[in-house]
């Protein structure tokens, strides 16, 4: 056995030298977003945002308008006066009225739907990506987590506008890091809260089921921690008898 | 009988008997589980068996409720998984357990597979026990795969993409072989469909077919254990082996707490964790497929990425995919390529430990580089484990035969 316990041991020895693999090499440059899905009022915040800015051009067609009622403590007339433009009613999904094929014709490609995005994305790269929006010189709208995107500052009247500092990286010049060239509404501490805000209603929109199974999994874990010690007493009777 | 029996016992026992004479519900009973005798030295190893029958299980129930809202279709695969998931009450719940479920099931048939090497479970007389064993792993391979396709992700269509086009390396037949299991030119609805259908019904029967003849092979021949001997050499005068111990109670009381323990690890990845790190799901599997957009990085869910990793070593696509099979189809032969003179690794040499031991460090590293994204460093190191890997069955084929063991002794260790 002795000797078992030293294979098994010099085993993880060698895993450990191997050392991990690395990931996503673009991940080291995103900046931690820092949410808590379970504040809710961040949510609401959050849900405003979104219908205001993002929701004319994105849908989020798997998400209906009663389930934001139920979860972000609103009760359903509020959810009517302050999140549906449209003509939906409460148990409609949120889609929009732009037709994708309106859209190809107008942006070049349709806005993808953002009801998952929070989790295909991450947090962190959406937090990271509405802060690192910028105007180039020629007064393009770019954005440095994803170059060419073809969306533009949406929320640049809240931000203000952002032009890149270029630094010299050997022969050439690439951005170092952008600044604030015009102030915009709020400061940039109250625009950081702003997006995560935001991000923290996109997270939850990618998982509503992610409030309710939190609080349900602590009573399962509980329970089951209980019958394993139940269980454990049990086999420790049944085999007294065994030598 | 020591006391007379109340009428009740009595009735209860008539009725037995009336059902025992035309079905055999107590000799069942008594042959697979009252009067099964099992080594009573069974360690954490053993409760393997148990659990992968209960992951298999639970992958057939919360299956079935899936399909009652899953829709097998191009245009709303992906929008009926949506719908479980926020719609449907407690579909996200049902749809975790399948998830994470089809995940815990590969770690522990993965488990019990080791354990098998570890105590040479494989060894005469239970080689077919091990061969149905392995039928039983490629038609897990084959249900999670197609199952992977079913919500019709980025991840689920390109994944298919890649894994079904490798047949198509195989000269001469490899593009009508690949067109004949797509259906069509392409992934399409036609694909998701044959695959829906053998996702949910003709290879879970296979499986449950093959699971009772798994069962049967083991208990014609009875449990091996951790120190690889036969406990039907010694048997007491009414036959039972003297290191036996029948299945239930013993082992019904021990794999409940066996069990326990599972779900609380499960019910933690679910509730808590159900991604997994993106490891269970994936996070390029929330995008809707699209034909027209290739994700930059496609790789296999992590429990084939060992093998894939295989594929990925070799630069020859055909050789690659020879290698890849060969290492899945290596295992057959595992009973016939242990020579040694002993079957537990207890009463083994040095050199088996060593071996076994950098084949799972093997086997680890290969899954981990699976998973990476390629780089010329982690290919020469994906290399060395596949030659690793690959080196553990030839050197045991040759060493195993003349391998210096320790004495076994006859009774169980307890």
């Amino acid at each position: 056995m002795k000797k078992l316990h030293l294979t098994l041991a010099f085993c993880l020895v060698t895993l450990g030298f191997t050392g991990g693999v690395s990931g996503n090499s673009e991940e080291e440059h995103l900046e931690h977003a820092g949410i808590n899905v379970r504040d809710v009022a961040a949510v609401q915040r959050g849900a405003k945002w979104f219908v205001n800015y993002c929701f004319s051009c994105h849908s989020a067609q798997y998400m209906r308008y009663n389930r934001l009622s139920e979860d972000l403590d609103l009760g359903e007339e509020a959810v009517m006066q302050n999140l549906v433009f449209s003509g939906a009613k409460i148990g409609d999904t949120m889609d929009i009225a732009m037709k994708p094929d309106q859209a190809v014709r107008w942006f070049g490609k349709a806005p993808p739907d953002l009801s998952l995005v929070g989790r295909s994305r991450g947090a962190d790269w959406l937090f990271t990506y509405l802060k690192t929006f910028y105007q180039d010189k020629s007064g393009k709208w770019n954005n440095l987590t994803l170059p060419n995107a073809a969306m533009p500052h949406v929320l640049w009247q809240l931000q203000g506008i952002q032009k890149p500092v270029y630094i010299a990286d050997g022969n050439a010049q690439v951005i170092g890091h952008l600044e604030l060239a015009v102030e915009g509404l709020q400061t940039p501490e109250e625009y950081e809260q702003t997006v995560r805000d935001l991000v923290t209603f996109l997270d939850y929109l990618g998982e509503p089921a992610k409030l309710e199974r939190k609080s349900i999994g602590i009573w399962v874990m509980l329970f089951l921690a209980v019958f394993a010690l139940l269980a454990f007493a049990l086999k420790a009777e049944f085999w007294r008898d065994i030598h | 009988m020591d006391k007379p029996a109340s009428t009740l016992t009595r009735k209860a026992g008539e009725l037995m008997n009336w059902v025992d004479e035309r079905l055999p519900v107590t000799q069942f009973y008594n042959d697979h589980l009252a009067k099964y005798y099992a080594p009573k030295n069974f360690n954490f190893w053993y409760y393997m068996g148990s659990l992968a029958l209960l992951a298999l299980v639970m992958q057939i129930v919360t299956g079935i409720f899936l399909t009652m809202n899953y829709k097998p279709s191009a245009d709303m695969a992906f929008a009926s998984v949506e719908f479980i998931m926020r719609d449907v009450d407690f579909g996200w719940l049902i749809r975790y357990m399948h998830s994470t479920g089809a995940s815990l099931l590969f770690i522990v048939v993965y488990l019990h597979m080791f354990r098998a090497l570890l105590y040479g479970s494989h060894r005469k007389p239970r080689e077919l026990l091990w061969v149905i064993g392995v039928f039983i792993y490629l038609a897990l391979m084959a249900e999670a795969f197609m199952g992977y396709v079913l919500p019709w992700g980025q991840m689920s269509y390109w994944g298919a993409q890649v894994i079904i086009n490798l047949f198509g390396a195989i000269p001469g037949i490899g593009e009508p072989l690949t067109e004949w299991i797509r259906g069509d030119y392409f992934i399409s609805d036609a694909t998701l469909n044959r695959f829906f259908a053998l996702h949910v019904i003709a290879i879970p029967l296979a499986l449950l077919v093959l699971v009772v003849l798994h069962l049967a092979a083991l208990h014609q021949t009875g449990s091996n254990n951790p120190d690889g001997i036969e406990i039907k050499k010694f048997k007491d005068d009414k036959g039972i082996p003297l290191d036996g111990i029948p299945f239930h109670p013993y082992y019904t009381v021990k794999d409940i707490f066996g069990v326990s323990m599972f779900l609380l690890i499960m019910a933690f990845i679910i509730f808590f964790w159900p991604e997994a790190g993106g490891m269970f799901l994936e996070p390029d599997n929330f995008v809707p497929a699209d034909p027209l957009v290739t994700p930059i990085h496609i790789k296999p869910v992590w429990y084939f990425t060992p093998f894939y990793a295989i594929l990925k070593a070799v630069p020859d696509k055909l050789i690659g995919v020879l290698l890849m099979g060969a290492s899945v189809l290596i295992l057959f032969f595992v009973p016939w390529i242990d020579r040694a003179p002993v079957k537990s690794i207890r009463y083994r040499g040095l050199q088996y430990k060593v071996m076994l031991g950098l084949f799972a460090v093997a086997f680890i590293r290969l899954g981990m580089l699976g998973m990476a994204e390629g780089t010329p460093n982690q290919t020469i190191e994906m290399r060395v484990w596949t030659f690793v890997y690959f080196a553990f069955f030839i050197l045991l084929f040759f060493l195993s035969p003349k391998e210096k063991t320790k004495p076994v002794p006859q009774r169980v260790t307890h």
